[in-house]
């Protein structure tokens, strides 16, 4: 539980970071909140030579409006987003699943970006960025481009991201007013990863689904977005046999691995529950 | 008297003494971080050891390669077990009789066992030695499941105990079989069998766990090689043990051996044996001449260091059909890993198993234990409960709640029906204890009525008829646990480590201004002796808690004492602190006599001194007999005020409680909700009540733990999958549910202040509480006897199986 020696750097610029990263090639790892990268690194079995620490970037920090999207930077804290008051008015499903990641010493740590780029299919972050329709800002040597969140998940710890990309910010459309939502996640305890969890974003007009994007942590290599499942409960009033139609859907595309948190049967049953409920509680709180 | 004489009260108060919540003394340093652990101890020029350890659960070690670490910048040594056979320490003897591999030997038996151990400058050389030391394997076939290990085709382990057919206890059956244990009288047990009206068995296994507490087992070890003398600083629940245990093996002259337990994070059983680490450390710092650190990490102490319980229990009772039981039979598969390194008194196996009689007044009864070897790391400690107590409370109180459904009776009437009544104690055991004390009638009664028992089965039978109709998903189980403990190892009579009868001591040394010291034979890992202890002098000599300075854990200066474990800090060394103070105030009452000038016989204790009988002004305080003790006692007398008790118990206590715990789980996710805990305990005198709530509270929710989720699990190919607190349930204050606590009191009659332990009781009575309402929740779907630990897949599973989920 003893890291192996590394060469620490702290650049002041993404600029800088990046041509760290692109210098010092696959040796190099970016260093974020550290709450994955570092554990790896006590038990060895992810042994960079060089660490890249982004904390020293101001650019990289913060929540901001811009037009219909919330912009926020990548090194910014689940607990500076449970701070903000723009998250909790116009996302407050942010706000609901910030709240279910580890425990406060985690959340004073960990950042947004470092959860969404890491890859890992535990993160909460990821489903929930697909669910929102997200998209990821990568700036790279070559300049910067955006991605879809649902494009950016390949394998578990494999993404988008190219060698010598750091994942800068998320830019995150801000729901319709109205909007109904809610994180479910079963977990062991505080601290764990789900051992399945929804995240449902919907709309409803005249007591009717009108909209609606299901999204689902840790029952694949990837976050998934549970399209049929969503698109089973348009148009109906979440009557018993839709909510089971939904949550056939869904389970039928998870595919999780059998760990401590269960069998894979009872993980794909629960993560058909977890969409049941978070259907239901985003229904009752839609206006 | 004028108003500013302090009344009866008043004094009484001021000592803080028994039966008084005195605020904890030891957390003034614990809450500001000023406590002085092992971590906490750098010496000069100290060096730091690490572990190479195994990735096979068994292999033969072919060739171990250490040339590329002691290149590594800051490596000094690799020590193996080639190095070790030089000071012939390759093999340590354990607690239990057998010998176990300091580092590996040949071969592996476990994963992560120790193969090698690195020494160097800092923490981080150490493990990058270890990482560079190149060991070759060839793996052997792995033995993981106990049932199997006694089959004619099982790979051997133990090749060093080939062709001896007979161990510490007894004939082996078998090249993997450890021993065979039996207590009781079979004949007439298979005879009550024979003609009983009714009859259960079940397989009542309690899985493997893990003490786990906050601080791992670390040391630091010096060899002064102009002295010729070693100072081991460690995480040790008995210090004197250790001493002589190494004085017996590194064969060094005992008074040369210092052994010094400073602060510990926690023991509970963990910190009781002697592990590799200690050996490894200390003949590295012999051979280096520098001070040596070890210090375990968490994935070391969940998967190498002394693991709990592993017991397979097949338990028949033999019964009326009244339900008045006739006969008990029980049969333990007992997996104690590849080295039998269990912590139990010499002579017992299988610790105290034989309480497994519970509170019930059995006619007869027979135990039959089997100890097998496998490829999973050694132990077998008391994990929060004296020897093998909780494997057997929570055997009789599963046993009995399956009785009671097969008899389709409420389980709290079958065990009212059945318990010892008051006036059988002392009772004597089927198996061959004398309970000493008991009024379990009185605590159960209290219990149900604490909790309106009867409107929780009204409700749950409502509960049940919805679950039926489809209106609800959840279901409701009520777990009570009458539990009796066998605490305060122990009498010589019986009870022995390596040879040391099981006493404990004190030595109270009163200073000339009223103060003083008390040095015991125990050492605290949290449970607040440095408050307690006081509190028993202070009412046994008068003298303010506050004034008594207590201390522990340096062999040095306190008295040979067998260390805390097995909740026999109070009956046995709580013990020896009475006596000790009585000595003190026997001889306070002989200066006080010449003092006042009267005869001793006409003196009586007041609270805080001596008073002449009938003469309310002829009053001497023992501040001022401690005075006197300095310079003017009786001609003849020696001066001084000090005295020294080692206690040899009569017997052992016997606490009880009874405990309740209402759950709700969901059968669709198979998540539970402890709805309500209550739990009352009967501890005899109580010292500290809020030292006692503390540890009811803190042994409840180790309780919860292992019932619910807490485990040490092996993959089929013997790899260890719960490493680390992601999987290995630690409850945080968020899962662990609230604690209703209350008491009775049945003191116990051969104790000098009549107390009984109580720091593990809750850890004993808790877990079978726990199960016995999650079995009671899925009984009416038709479950008889589910499987700890009832994590949440569990019970769903548990609820598919019964049909209860699609």
């Amino acid at each position: 539980m003893i890291p192996g020696s590394f060469n620490y750097h702290r650049p002041a610029s993404v600029a800088d970071a990046v041509k760290l990263l692109v210098d010092l090639g696959e040796d190099a790892r970016p260093l974020a909140g550290g709450h994955s990268l570092v554990p790896m690194m006590k038990l060895r079995l992810a042994t960079p030579a060089h660490l890249i620490d982004l904390h020293g970037i101001a650019a990289l920090k913060g929540i901001s409006r811009n037009g219909n999207n919330l912009v926020i930077g990548a090194m910014t804290t689940q607990h500076e987003l449970l701070a903000s008051d723009e998250v909790a008015k116009s996302m407050p499903i942010l706000h609901e699943a910030a709240l279910l990641i580890a425990d406060p010493q985690v959340r004073y740590r960990g950042t947004i970006g470092g959860n969404v780029a890491n890859g890992d299919p535990g993160n909460d972050m990821p489903a929930l960025m697909m669910t929102l329709g997200a998209s990821y800002r990568l700036e790279g040597a070559g300049g910067a481009r955006d991605i879809a969140a649902a494009d950016f998940y390949q394998g578990a710890y494999f993404t988008a991201l190219e060698p010598g990309e750091i994942l800068t910010s998320i830019s995150v459309p801000v729901p319709a007013a109205g909007h109904g939502y809610a994180y479910e996640k079963l977990k062991r305890k505080v601290g764990d990863y789900a051992t399945a969890a929804a995240a449902v974003v919907l709309t409803m007009s005249g007591g009717k689904v009108a909209t609606c994007a299901i999204g689902l942590t840790n029952v694949h290599e990837t976050p998934l977005l549970a399209a049929d499942a969503a698109k089973a409960v348009i148009g109906t009033s979440l009557d018993a046999a839709t909510l089971k139609k939904a949550a056939a859907a869904a389970s039928a595309i998870m595919a999780p691995a059998a760990d401590a948190r269960g069998p894979v049967e009872y993980r794909k049953h629960v993560g058909g529950i977890m969409v049941t409920r978070a259907l239901q509680r985003a229904a009752s709180r839609a206006k | 008297m004028n108003d500013l004489t302090p009344t009866r009260e008043q004094r009484t108060a001021a000592l803080e003494g028994m039966g008084c919540k005195r605020k904890r003394v030891e957390d003034i340093r614990f809450t500001q971080g000023r406590g002085n652990y092992v971590d906490d101890v750098k010496l000069p020029g100290m060096l730091h050891g690490d572990f190479v350890r195994s990735p096979h659960p068994h292999a033969r070690v072919k060739k171990i390669d250490d040339s590329a670490a002691l290149k590594v910048p800051g490596v000094l040594a690799v020590i193996t077990a080639e190095t070790l056979k030089t000071v012939n320490l390759a093999w340590m003897p354990t607690l239990a009789g057998d010998v176990q591999m300091v580092l590996a030997d040949g071969k592996v038996l476990f994963q992560n066992q120790e193969v090698a151990f690195v020494v160097a400058t800092d923490r981080y050389a150490a493990d990058d030695g270890i990482n560079a030391v190149i060991v070759e394997y060839e793996p052997l076939p792995p033995l993981v499941d106990p049932f199997k290990a006694m089959n004619a085709d099982s790979p051997v382990l133990r090749e060093d105990l080939v062709g001896k057919m007979s161990g510490a206890h007894g004939p082996r059956k078998h090249d993997n079989h450890i021993f065979e244990w039996t207590v009781g009288d079979k004949e007439l047990t298979d005879a009550a069998f024979n003609k009983a009206e009714v009859k259960i068995k079940e397989l009542i296994s309690y899985h493997r766990t893990h003490p786990s507490p906050l601080e791992t087992c670390q040391c630091v070890c010096s060899f002064d090689k102009i002295k010729g003398e070693l100072t081991i600083y460690g995480t040790f629940q008995a210090p004197h043990v250790i001493r002589t245990v190494v004085a017996l093996i590194a064969k060094l002259p005992e008074h040369k051996i210092h052994v010094i337990a400073p602060d510990i994070g926690g023991g509970f059983g963990n910190k009781v044996g002697a592990y590799p680490g200690y050996i490894c450390a200390a003949v590295a710092s012999i051979v280096t001449g520098k001070p040596v650190k070890w210090v375990e990490d968490r994935i070391e102490n969940l998967t190498a260091t002394s693991f709990a319980r592993d017991y397979h229990m097949t338990t028949e009772i033999a019964a009326t059909k009244e339900g008045k039981v006739t006969g008990l039979r029980v049969h333990v598969l007992a997996d104690h890993g590849a080295f039998d390194a269990c912590a139990d008194p010499s002579k017992w196996p299988a610790g105290f198993f034989n309480i497994v009689t519970g509170s019930y007044d059995f006619p007869t009864a027979h135990l039959a234990v089997d100890g097998v070897y496998t490829n999973k790391a050694p132990g077998g400690v008391a994990y929060r409960c004296s020897f093998r107590v909780t494997e057997a409370a929570y055997c009789i109180e599963r046993a009995m709640d399956i009785l009671a459904q097969k008899l389709n009776m409420d389980p709290a009437e079958l065990r009212l029906k059945n318990f010892i009544k008051p006036e059988q104690f002392p009772y004597h055991s089927a198996l061959g204890w004398e309970y000493d004390s008991g009024d379990y009638h009185t605590a159960m009664r209290k219990m149900m009525e604490a909790t309106g028992y009867a409107a929780l089965r009204k409700e749950q039978a409502e509960k049940r008829a919805a679950f039926a109709r489809g209106e609800t998903r959840d279901i409701m189980g009520l777990g009570i646990s009458f539990f009796t403990e066998i605490v305060g190892a122990g009498p010589s009579k019986n009870c022995d480590i390596l040879g040391i009868a099981m006493f404990d001591s004190c030595e109270i040394r009163m200073h000339p201004t009223g103060a003083g010291i008390a040095r015991v034979g125990s050492k605290s890992q949290g449970q607040g002796h440095e408050t307690t202890w006081a509190q028993i002098i202070a009412t046994e000599i008068g003298i303010p808690a506050d004034n008594i300075m207590v201390e522990e854990g340096n062999t040095d200066t306190a008295p040979y004492g067998l260390g805390t474990y097995g909740s026999r800090s109070t009956p046995v060394a709580g013990a020896a602190i009475a006596m000790a103070a009585r000595k003190i105030k026997a001889k306070a009452q002989m200066i006080a006599a010449y003092k006042l000038e009267v005869h001793e016989d006409d003196l009586e204790f007041d609270i805080d001194g001596f008073r002449v009988r009938g003469l309310q002004e002829k009053f001497m305080s023992m501040k001022d007999i401690c005075w006197a003790a300095y310079n003017s006692v009786p001609p003849g007398m020696e001066p001084g005020l000090e005295a020294v008790s080692y206690y040899d118990p009569p017997n052992m206590t016997y606490p009880f409680g009874a405990y309740l715990c209402v759950m709700d789980i969901d059968v669709d996710t198979g998540v539970y909700k402890v709805r309500r805990f209550y739990a009352l305990d009967d501890c005899g005198t109580r010292i500290n009540p809020m030292i006692i709530e503390g540890q009811v509270h803190g042994g409840l929710t180790e309780a919860f733990a292992i019932a619910m989720g807490q485990e040490i699990r092996y993959d089929e190919v013997g790899n260890v999958v719960t490493g680390s607190f992601m999987d290995f349930f630690m409850p945080t204050a968020v899962e662990t549910p609230h604690w209703e606590t209350d008491f009775t009191v049945t003191p116990s009659p051969h104790h000098p202040i009549g107390a009984k332990g109580v720091g593990e009781s809750p850890n004993v009575g808790g877990v079978p509480a726990f199960s016995n309402a999650v079995n009671d929740a899925f009984s009416f779907l038709g479950a008889t006897h589910i499987q700890m630990p009832h994590d949440f897949w569990r019970n769903w599973k548990a609820a598919k199986d019964l049909g209860a989920v699609a």
